[in-house]
């Protein structure tokens, strides 16, 4: 019997083997391998173009913090993300709020607040580089239309890093409003129906009410919106290319320019860490805030 | 009360023609002749619809040839990932084996790394295995990843165990039982994770751009990228190429909006 038991579980052993090792083979090369390869990398003066490298211990790190495109690109980053995720966040609360009853075309309203998430980023950037440009474009055209002169939105470094980050809001509204509506269910009716007997205006409902019970979905729907803000990357790309004058300089384009255009491995690989490390930190609180709602 | 319905409607429909008015404007342009885009007073339609923004990014521009090769990057991510995806999620649901929770628990923390963190890495092992440039360079590293052992792993572990036992005991091997009785009942999960690694595949960006040099196999993604403006650049084209980068995407989700929904949701996590 013992044995038997025995036979079955180095079976079963063979078969887990046989069932994992392509998943395994795969991660192990393209994510466990390359996490720590790239960290062996941030310690060397290294080039994409030549197979030599030299140890320089904590030399890429201390240059990087002091490397003033990258001090730029921090700071733009996190303007960006301050601009995009609490006015995001307040947006689309707002729409998952009133789409929360039964309405008529309900369905239609929902798909038109999702279809930009599921649009790729790169077309939606050429879309809006189109409608945001200056002598014939729809949103100047529009502007004239009132007697607005509008400026040159991609071109004029003042106004550059909010034309992403307006694209951006729109891109991701229609994800936190679907993270909102799950969470408007679980709030149950008669809570609603008992501010309305006691005639709580709709504002007081919003503030009292709603906030306060969907404080987890706000702050899973907050942290997820900063990771992806701290990636922004194709919007820039094709948008602005980091200009004007750096004023879209944001960390994933530098690392992008710094590896892929200027080659240097051992520099970008020290950018990729903190950016790593960034994430990381986010990604703990929101993993500690799922257990806990949990 | 009908008042403040009304009220929801308004600002409803007008947030709606904001967030639709992007779309509009790229599909009216699209449909434009390149000399009615350069006036001054803009308009929304076009005076009379050409379609040779749509024969100029197939002729002049190998749109065509961006497509086949989103397509097939796209096709191949995604049957290979719900292969490795189910293979490994069964292995960490139901089969003991020595390992198996430091494993998993490498799987999980793996979920945390950004994939800009191993980009060069990647690019360096794919470059010393003379994939530059190839279908295998543009796939190898999507086939198979922790996110997807993960949500299978889940949606077995949901799952009753009695049917599987009884097939062991009727002497089918595992990967007949996976094969004949779980595979079946997993639909669900399985389109959810196909929907999500496709949408995923083809919009994916950062990776074939560095990873191509050669126009040919470039997706339609780089494609439009590069797309860069000249004095005068061909909007209408450009416009016809970014509808039909965004259409197959926007069908699939018109026809099955409930899931796409439901799938990105259920794997927020990680997008």
């Amino acid at each position: 019997m013992r044995s038997r038991w025995k036979r079955l579980g180095n079976e079963q052993t063979k078969t887990a083997f046989l069932a994992l090792l392509p998943s395994f083979v795969l991660f192990s090369a393209f994510t466990v391998y390359p996490i720590f390869y790239s960290l062996y990398l941030s310690f060397f003066n290294a080039s994409l173009l030549s197979p030599m490298r030299r140890f320089v211990g904590l030399d890429n790190y201390v240059n990087l913090l002091q490397n003033p495109t990258f001090q730029k690109a921090v700071k733009n980053t996190i303007l960006y993300t301050t601009g995009v995720v609490p006015v995001g966040i307040a947006l689309s609360l707002i729409v998952a709020v009133l789409l929360n009853k039964k309405l008529r075309f309900r369905g239609f309203f929902r798909a038109a607040f999702f279809a930009p998430v599921i649009t790729s980023m790169v077309a939606v950037s050429i879309v809006w580089t189109w409608m945001l440009e200056p002598n014939y474009g729809l949103i100047n055209g529009l502007l004239a239309k009132i007697g607005i002169a509008g400026p040159g939105w991609l071109t004029d470094p003042s106004w550059a890093l909010t034309s992403v980050i307006l694209l951006s809001i729109w891109k991701n509204l229609g994800f936190n409003m679907v993270i909102f509506l799950a969470g408007l269910q679980n709030i149950s009716p008669e809570i609603n129906e008992s501010a309305d007997m006691d005639g709580v205006s709709a504002w007081q409902r919003l503030r009292y009410i709603t906030i306060p019970m969907m404080r987890g979905p706000i702050g899973f729907a907050a942290i997820v919106s900063m990771i992806k803000s701290m990636q922004v990357f194709g919007q820039v790309y094709v948008m602005t290319g980091g200009g004007p004058a750096n004023s879209t300089m944001v960390i994933v384009y530098y690392l992008y320019q710094q590896a892929f255009e200027f080659y240097r491995s051992g520099y970008a690989s020290a950018i990729a860490w903190v950016l790593f490390i960034g994430i990381l930190v986010l990604t703990l609180i929101q993993n500690r805030m799922l257990t806990s709602q949990s | 009360m009908p008042a403040k319905r009304l009220i929801t409607y308004i600002v409803l429909f007008i947030l709606a023609l904001f967030m639709l008015m992007p779309f509009a404007w790229m599909v009216l342009s699209s449909l434009k002749e390149v000399d009615e885009v350069f006036t001054y007073d803009m308009t929304w339609l076009p005076s009379r619809i050409s379609f040779s923004g749509y024969y100029r990014a197939l002729t002049e521009q190998p749109f065509l040839r961006y497509g086949l090769n989103s397509v097939l990057v796209s096709v191949i991510i995604t049957m290979a990932q719900l292969i490795t995806s189910v293979l490994a999620g069964y292995a960490f649901a139901r089969l003991a084996f020595p390992g198996r929770n430091l494993i998993f628990f490498l799987y999980l923390s793996a979920m945390m790394i950004p994939s800009q963190a191993t980009i060069i890495p990647s690019y360096i092992l794919i470059r010393k295995l003379d994939l530059i440039d190839s279908y295998a360079g543009l796939t190898l590293p999507f086939l198979a990843g922790p996110f997807g052992a993960f949500m299978m792993r889940q949606f077995f572990l949901s799952m009753p165990e009695s049917l599987e036992e009884a097939a062991i005991i009727d002497g089918c091997t595992r990967f007949q039982v996976l094969r004949k009785i779980v595979l079946p009942l997993s639909k669900p999960a399985l389109a959810s994770l196909g929907l999500f690694t496709f949408m995923g595949a083809w919009n994916d960006f950062m990776w074939p751009l560095i990873i191509i040099n050669r126009d040919t196999m470039r997706t339609l993604q780089v494609g439009l990228s590069l797309l860069r403006a000249d004095l005068y650049p061909d909007w209408p084209m450009m416009m016809a190429a970014s509808v039909m980068a965004t259409l197959p995407i926007m069908i699939a989700f018109l026809s099955a909006q409930k899931q796409f929904i439901e799938s990105l949701t259920f794997t927020g996590v990680k997008y």
